[in-house]
């Protein structure tokens, strides 16, 4: 859904997302990230269990919520991708008790 | 040389001044005022200065430059005077609270308390003045489907674009009103993306509004870059008027763009849906310090009350830039500035003539950048059937998933207002509090109601503003009273302050 510009050159950094091994450049947040690697569903609601993915990208519609290094509900927008994240899809309300 | 401060640990436990947001508001009010020998702390969330319109302005290559205009490229010396200033800059950092110093932890000294939480250390700092330069938030446009992935705002795009250098890859489609679709969909071209259609959802009866305050916009300089951008868009893609309704269709991912016209309707085939129309000024945490506000007939939304130099009703607390009314970021330095001058004053840092002379200055360039706002604001003010949808089905509250049909349900059931509202069908009850359904669930509630939005009023918001752990907030320093009320007796043998760290129990 996005692709990166040509004339961008910022060295990669590697992340896991559901355990599958995902590139990413410096600087991006974990919700961009996910988007230029093609995830555009991030999180499924804990109402309906419909899917949804980052929004506003500034931190404000919390649709972009993840699980980073086993902790949940992390805005993806307004957290910085570093080398070895684990990032994980939100499946409804994830609460801290459920953390491993 | 602006002090980053890393953690937690780094901070001060008091400042004369703390400003929340380092968008143009904020930096040039903390410029400003540490010009003046303040002791200024500038607390912001993101990962560098610029807030949402210089955003990595400070990293962007000449080619990202060309691409986003020369009102971005402008926002550099802005940034490079704020990292030459003498004050404390606290990125990564959530500011989730504003109000009067506590009695019994406060120092006495300073009159405010500001709760901040950095890299999962809360802590509470005492301030003398705060200005609050929060800025805006795109204003929610609900309508069936904008929740499904493939959707998103405008303001994102733009976001992409800028940190990360990420253009949409597929077809894409523009929604709404305002000059800032205009200018995306001027900037993705720019990129090479291709933009399929913009649907322009104006209200045509807007120009009957917008005519008597034409001639200030003709001689304002937005006139030229506005007629520029339409001109650009009009060349290289379709542009669709007339819309009565949109929907976006998928199973589970955006892929059409439904456009309901009078005579006929349209199935525009895409993507990515970008949505923009207009935006609001961003209340969270104004309206959490218990600052005063109205509802704006002209914005069609609420904004706080503030006087000529940007203060609000809470003694000490002052708002500059779109926290306070849209602006524009020219607007909104000049109203840091303002802002940062008046606290200069307040804690007799100048005197009266010294302040009076910058002021006038000030003010001048202020008016000058707010010529031709009113003709922005009624020209593109977007229609009611965008702002309240007709459709019982959509979604109006995205955390909770409570659609306008059963919002109107509880309207007829004579709720007085959200908070109301709220208890009964939990909408704005989620993890965005309310910041992308608020306007929306008033607005609709005032129509059910039949009177004006401002009797019907806000949400009640309530610190802390952002989620911060429990953990957080059980390490904050407490006092020897709180000890004892919670937990009938103080243990003395350990003294001394312990952070605890978030997953101690793993």
């Amino acid at each position: 859904m996005f692709r990166r510009l040509p004339d961008r050159k910022e060295s990669s950094v590697s992340f896991t997302f559901d355990g599958v091994p995902t590139m990413a450049c410096q600087g991006d947040s974990v919700a961009s990230a996910l988007l230029a690697a093609g995830h555009c569903s991030t999180r499924r609601t804990p109402v309906s269990g419909a899917v949804r993915g980052p929004y506003c990208m500034m931190g404000v519609c919390f649709e972009c919520l993840v699980k980073i290094d086993g902790r949940p509900n992390r805005q993806g927008c307004m957290t910085t991708v570093v080398e070895g994240m684990r990032v994980e899809t939100q499946d409804g309300a994830a609460m801290p008790g459920q953390e491993e | 040389m602006i002090k980053d401060i890393q953690s937690a640990a780094n901070l001060a436990p008091a400042y004369d001044l703390v400003v929340v947001g380092a968008g143009p508001a904020g930096l040039s009010a903390a410029i400003e005022a540490s010009t003046h020998g303040l002791a200024v702390l500038l607390a912001d969330e993101n990962e560098s200065p610029g807030g949402q319109i210089y955003r990595s302005v400070d990293r962007a290559s000449d080619a990202d430059l060309t691409r986003m205009g020369p009102d971005y490229a402008a926002g550099r010396r802005l940034i490079e005077r704020f990292r030459g200033a003498d004050l404390s800059y606290a990125r990564r950092a959530t500011v989730w609270s504003v109000g009067p110093a506590d009695e019994e932890t406060g120092d006495g000294a300073h009159a405010l308390e500001v709760g901040i939480s950095l890299g999962g250390i809360a802590r509470p700092i005492a301030a003398d003045r705060v200005i609050l330069a929060t800025g805006a938030l795109e204003r929610p446009f609900p309508f069936p489907g904008w929740t499904m992935p493939g959707v998103m705002a405008a303001g994102a795009a733009q976001i992409l674009m800028k940190s990360s250098g990420l253009v949409p890859s597929g077809r894409t489609i523009l929604a709404g009103t305002g000059p800032l679709l205009y200018l995306l969909a001027s900037q993705l071209l720019r990129a090479g993306v291709s933009v399929i259609a913009v649907v322009d959802t104006t209200p045509v009866e807007n120009w009957r509004l917008a005519l008597p305050h034409v001639l200030s916009f003709a001689t304002s300089p937005y006139a030229l870059k506005g007629l520029k951008l339409l001109l650009e868009v009009h060349r290289h893609t379709r542009v669709i008027r007339g819309a009565t309704a949109i929907e976006a269709v998928g199973s589970g991912q955006f892929s059409a763009l439904r456009v309901h016209r009078s005579n006929k309707s349209l199935h525009i085939e895409g993507d990515l849906l970008l949505l923009h129309q207009g935006i609001a000024p961003n209340l969270n945490l104004t309206l959490a310090a218990g600052c005063d506000y109205v509802w704006d007939e002209r914005l069609a939304a609420f904004r706080p009350n503030v006087d000529g130099r940007g203060a609000s009703s809470v003694s000490g607390v002052s708002i500059a830039g779109d926290a306070a009314g849209i602006v524009g970021a020219v607007a909104s330095a000049h109203q840091g500035e303002l802002a940062g001058l008046a606290a200069a004053l307040d804690l007799n840092r100048i005197g009266q003539s010294v302040y009076e002379q910058r002021r006038a200055q000030h003010a001048q360039k202020l008016a000058r950048a707010l010529r031709g706002r009113t003709f922005i604001d009624d020209r593109f003010r977007p229609g009611k059937t965008f702002r309240v949808p007709e459709d019982d089905g959509t979604i109006i509250c995205r955390c909770e998933e409570i659609t306008a049909g059963k919002l109107r349900e509880v309207a007829a059931l004579g709720v007085p207002g959200p908070n109301q509202m709220k208890a009964f069908t939990r909408c704005g009850m989620g993890p965005c509090q309310g910041r992308l359904c608020g306007l929306t669930a008033v607005e609709l509630l005032a129509q059910c109601r039949g009177v004006p939005p401002g009797e019907v009023g806000y949400y009640r918001l309530r610190p802390p503003i952002k989620p911060v752990t429990l953990s957080e907030l059980a390490a904050l320093p407490h006092t020897e009273a709180a000890t004892i009320a919670v937990a009938g007796f103080v243990e003395r043998a350990h003294d001394g302050a312990q952070d605890a760290t978030y997953g101690s129990h793993r």
